[in-house]
């Protein structure tokens, strides 16, 4: 049977509506920028926000500052989870990103950690001794992790003393890393690079107490782009879920009430 | 120019590690090219593979796997610890070593390439001269070789100018000793501080130039009699 | 001091991909010594094993009283312990020296066995630039110099080097016909004057015609022949009486001259000869010319009316098929070989076999040195 070039046309447009209309009735996409320290926990949550909502997120992964960049340049991201609360803010500022959705979704905890056993005790004692070589921290102009630390140092009093010790990572990845090839025999770490199933599962470490540095409060803001996405509201909607909490808190992050 | 404090040490160590690094390779490198230009060993293939490798990792790889195996649990930082050297990760002398291997291939190519280019007659006319073989290397194999060592220099200079991947997982950041031009632009750039990368990268950019344009000059000018 | 300790003896033998290098060579301790033989001979082969360039295996080579390698005795001088000195087929200056640079090079470099015999250093280096007429190229780049002008610095640059024996590996082959004939005369100039051997490699029989003393045929890696250059040139038997090269060599002396008409008269075992060239010769002097084989030509009674003036007696000793309608005579006149080539037409009409006797019409006769 010779099918001519306008009944195919008229096949297809059909089927086009029906998909799109099936599409519209179920689930949207949405693009996630995640701040990397932020990754293990982000594919779960997103996992189980597939299941309950139908939508999918699709995530990407990088530090901060050049999603930053890249957000500012039209990259298409429509959400963004930061690693911190001031470059949300900026992108709120700069119109990039909605205002009325800026929201904390976790609190960083910093722990001082090493994988040697025995090397930290649990009062973080081991700073003011001396005896060792390198300190790892993340550079605090770039990573709220570094900040905090800094704070740490200051309040104990250990900041100058220290200072020829230290050794920056660029972000908390790298300065895990250090850390943990015995580069640096110690370092400030964030509590969800070495816990598991709620335990710290090896070396020795120092939960460093809130009181001693600035929340680290990582914020999650709408971008411009994904303002009409249904799947970006509901997202963000979900990510105060009890069973997005449970998550974010198994990894040693804290949620804010 | 907005250049601060930790701007100028940047470029200051950054200078200090390229020069080291050149230098080193070109002592390093003239005896491997030579050997690689002239053998007809059957290791010739699979080492040439070898030195070519870094042009083909990624800086970050290479950094990283060097970070592991000069730190105090691999095999290269146990060495160091033994011989009363500590480990090389976060100082100057770790970034040279890491320097050299990522511009090794920078240094060698073009100095096997001079070396090939002479040939074997140059060598056998100095030979039936009465040059033994050390004499013949350095009377008539080094002089004939020279546009080689001039782009190997240069080259191996320039590129470790503007590595990065290696510095970030082996240095640390530490001002003055493992902070380098390309770590601090992308500090910058990470802290929003556009205006200062600019300036540094531009400075860069306006160095690499000037830099390339005077080989392609200096290949020109030994061209012609 | 017998001939054989001051000459060259050597034993080699060398694997090659098409053929085997087998030869015993026994060469005399001065003159020009050729090695000739058709391409992929063996010829560069062979003068590379001399020079230690290649390892014969095994191999004996003895120079001038020195060994410089027998393998049975475990000896082994590799090339820049030789003192011998050495010219490529492509000059192979030093590019980054001048033409004085190159030459002085050999000089801070002493040999074991070096001709301390030929004075210090610096005349040996002024003989051979003015030799080879380099004195106002010392300044130049070797890029700039023509293809003979190298070849020559290359020459000096050997001689330089106060060698014992110098080696030679087709120093013409590289170079168009009018360089050639540029540099002929420079070589011409070497062979009357170098008191050490020579050994020259070629394929050009031309060359080899002019120059050589002592000649060694090889082929396929084997010596074909070898002697003097006068016997050899003058056997049908070997690939050197060919051609337009073909030729002999009459040894004479010097009889008389007619300065009037530029002619002097050479006697020698056939007779006599009128050479034109030799008028300031002193009489009484030994000379040699060289005969082409196509100026002779051949005729059974002796002619009379005719503008030729050397007509000698002579006997057919042999005789070969040259070229399609060409064929090469032999012929004995009183003892002094000639050639002559002649049409196979003529071959047949005048009935020319081995032991005729006959005429030989010598049309031009070259001055040798």
């Amino acid at each position: 049977m010779h099918l001519s070039f306008k009944r195919l046309r008229r096949i297809l447009g059909a089927l086009t509506l029906t998909f799109s209309s099936l599409h519209a009735a179920q689930a949207a996409d949405v693009q996630v920028a995640v701040a990397a320290n932020f990754t293990a926990p982000m594919q779960e949550i997103a996992a189980l926000f597939a299941k309950e909502t139908g939508h999918k997120a699709d995530l990407s992964f990088g530090s901060t500052g050049k999603f930053y960049a890249q957000i500012s340049n039209g990259a298409p991201f429509e959400v963004f989870l930061s690693a911190d609360d001031k470059t949300a803010a900026r992108l709120v500022s700069d119109g990039k990103a909605v205002g009325t959705t800026l929201m904390p979704y976790a609190l960083g905890s910093l722990v001082l950690w090493s994988p040697t056993e025995g090397m930290v005790d649990g009062q973080g004692k081991v700073l003011a001794t001396g005896t060792f070589a390198h300190l790892a921290v993340a550079n605090p102009k770039l990573a709220p992790y570094g900040v905090a630390a800094m704070q740490a140092l200051h309040k104990l009093g250990l900041a100058d003393k220290l200072q020829s010790k230290i050794v920056m990572g660029e972000n908390i990845g790298q300065t895990y890393q250090f850390v943990h090839t015995g580069n640096a025999q110690l370092g400030f770490v964030a509590l969800s690079q070495v816990m598991k199933d709620g335990e710290i599962s090896k070396g020795s470490a120092w939960r460093v107490p809130a009181e001693m540095h600035a929340p680290i409060r990582q914020d999650a803001v709408v971008l411009v782009r994904g303002k009409d996405n249904p799947a970006a509201a509901a997202l963000m909607q979900y990510l105060k879920s009890d069973a997005a909490r449970a998550i974010i808190q198994s990894y040693g992050y804290g949620i804010i009430e | 120019m907005p250049f601060n404090e930790t701007d100028l040490r940047a470029i200051g160590l950054t200078l200090r590690l390229a020069g080291t690094t050149m230098a080193l390779l070109l002592v390093l490198c003239t005896p491997l090219a030579w050997w690689l230009a002239r053998t007809r060993s059957r290791w010739r293939g699979p080492l040439s593979a070898v030195v070519a490798l870094p042009l083909v990792l990624p800086p970050t790889v290479i950094g990283f796997y060097l970070l592991v195996a000069l730190g105090p649990n691999g095999p290269l930082g146990q060495l160091t610890t033994a011989l009363g050297l500590g480990t090389l990760p976060f100082t100057f002398w770790g970034l040279v070593l890491g320097s050299l291997i990522y511009s090794l291939p920078f240094a060698v190519q073009p100095l096997q390439g001079a070396f090939e280019a002479i040939g074997e007659r140059p060598l056998e006319a100095a030979a039936t001269l009465g040059a033994g073989p050390l004499d013949r290397f350095f009377t008539v194999a080094l002089p004939l070789a020279r546009g080689g060592f001039v782009t190997a220099a240069i080259l191996s200079f320039a590129h470790t100018v503007g590595e990065f991947g290696v510095v970030l997982m082996l240095g640390g950041n530490i001002p003055g000793v493992t902070r380098v031009i390309s770590v601090q632009i992308y500090d910058h750039v990470e802290a929003l501080e556009y205006t200062q990368a600019h300036w540094l990268a531009g400075g860069m950019v306006v160095f690499s130039f000037i830099v390339l344009l005077g080989l392609n000059l200096t290949r020109r000018a030994r061209l012609l009699p | 001091m017998n001939e054989e300790s001051e000459g060259i003896n050597a034993r080699l033998v060398v694997q090659r991909r098409t053929f085997t290098l087998d030869v015993d060579l026994q060469l005399p301790g001065s003159g020009f010594i050729a090695l000739f033989g058709p391409s992929g001979c063996g010829k560069t082969t062979c003068l590379r094993a001399l020079a230690g360039l290649e390892r014969a295996n095994p191999g004996l080579v003895r120079v001038a009283g020195t060994t410089w390698q027998d393998d049975t005795a475990g000896i082994w001088l590799p090339t820049h312990q030789r003192a011998l000195g050495y010219v490529f087929q492509e000059a192979s200056l030093f590019a980054h020296l001048s033409v004085g640079g190159n030459i002085t090079y050999a000089q801070r470099r002493v040999r074991p066995g070096a001709r301390s015999a030929a004075a210090a250093p610096a005349v040996a280096l002024e003989r051979a630039v003015n030799l080879l007429g380099l004195t106002g190229l010392m300044d130049r780049r070797p890029a700039t110099l023509s293809g003979g002008e190298r070849q020559r610095v290359a020459i000096a640059r050997a001689l330089a080097a106060q060698p014992r024996v110098l080696l030679m590996d087709e120093p013409l082959a590289a170079l168009d016909a009018g360089r050639k004939a540029e540099l002929l005369p420079y070589l011409e100039a070497l062979q009357r004057t170098l008191a050490i051997p020579v050994l020259y490699v070629s394929h050009a029989l031309d060359e080899v015609a002019r120059l050589a003393t002592y000649m060694v045929l090889l082929d396929a890696g084997r010596v074909r022949a070898s002697g003097s250059a006068e016997d050899l040139i003058a056997r049908l038997d070997l690939p050197l009486a060919q051609g337009d090269a073909a030729a002999t060599i009459v040894e004479g002396t010097l009889l008389r001259h007619d300065g009037a008409e530029h002619l002097s008269t050479l006697a020698f075992s056939g007779g006599e000869l009128y050479v034109t060239s030799a008028t300031s010769r002193p009489v009484g002097q030994r000379l040699r010319v060289r005969i082409l084989a196509r100026d002779v030509s051949l005729t059974l009674a002796r002619q009379s009316g005719t503008s030729i003036l050397n007509i000698v007696p002579a006997t057919v000793t042999g005789l070969r098929e040259d070229s399609p309608g060409q064929w090469m005579v032999a012929l004995d006149a009183g003892g002094a070989r000639l050639l002559a080539r002649i049409t196979q037409r003529s071959v047949h009409v005048l009935g020319i076999t081995p032991g005729r006797t006959l005429f030989a019409q010598v049309k031009g006769v070259a001055l040798l040195e």
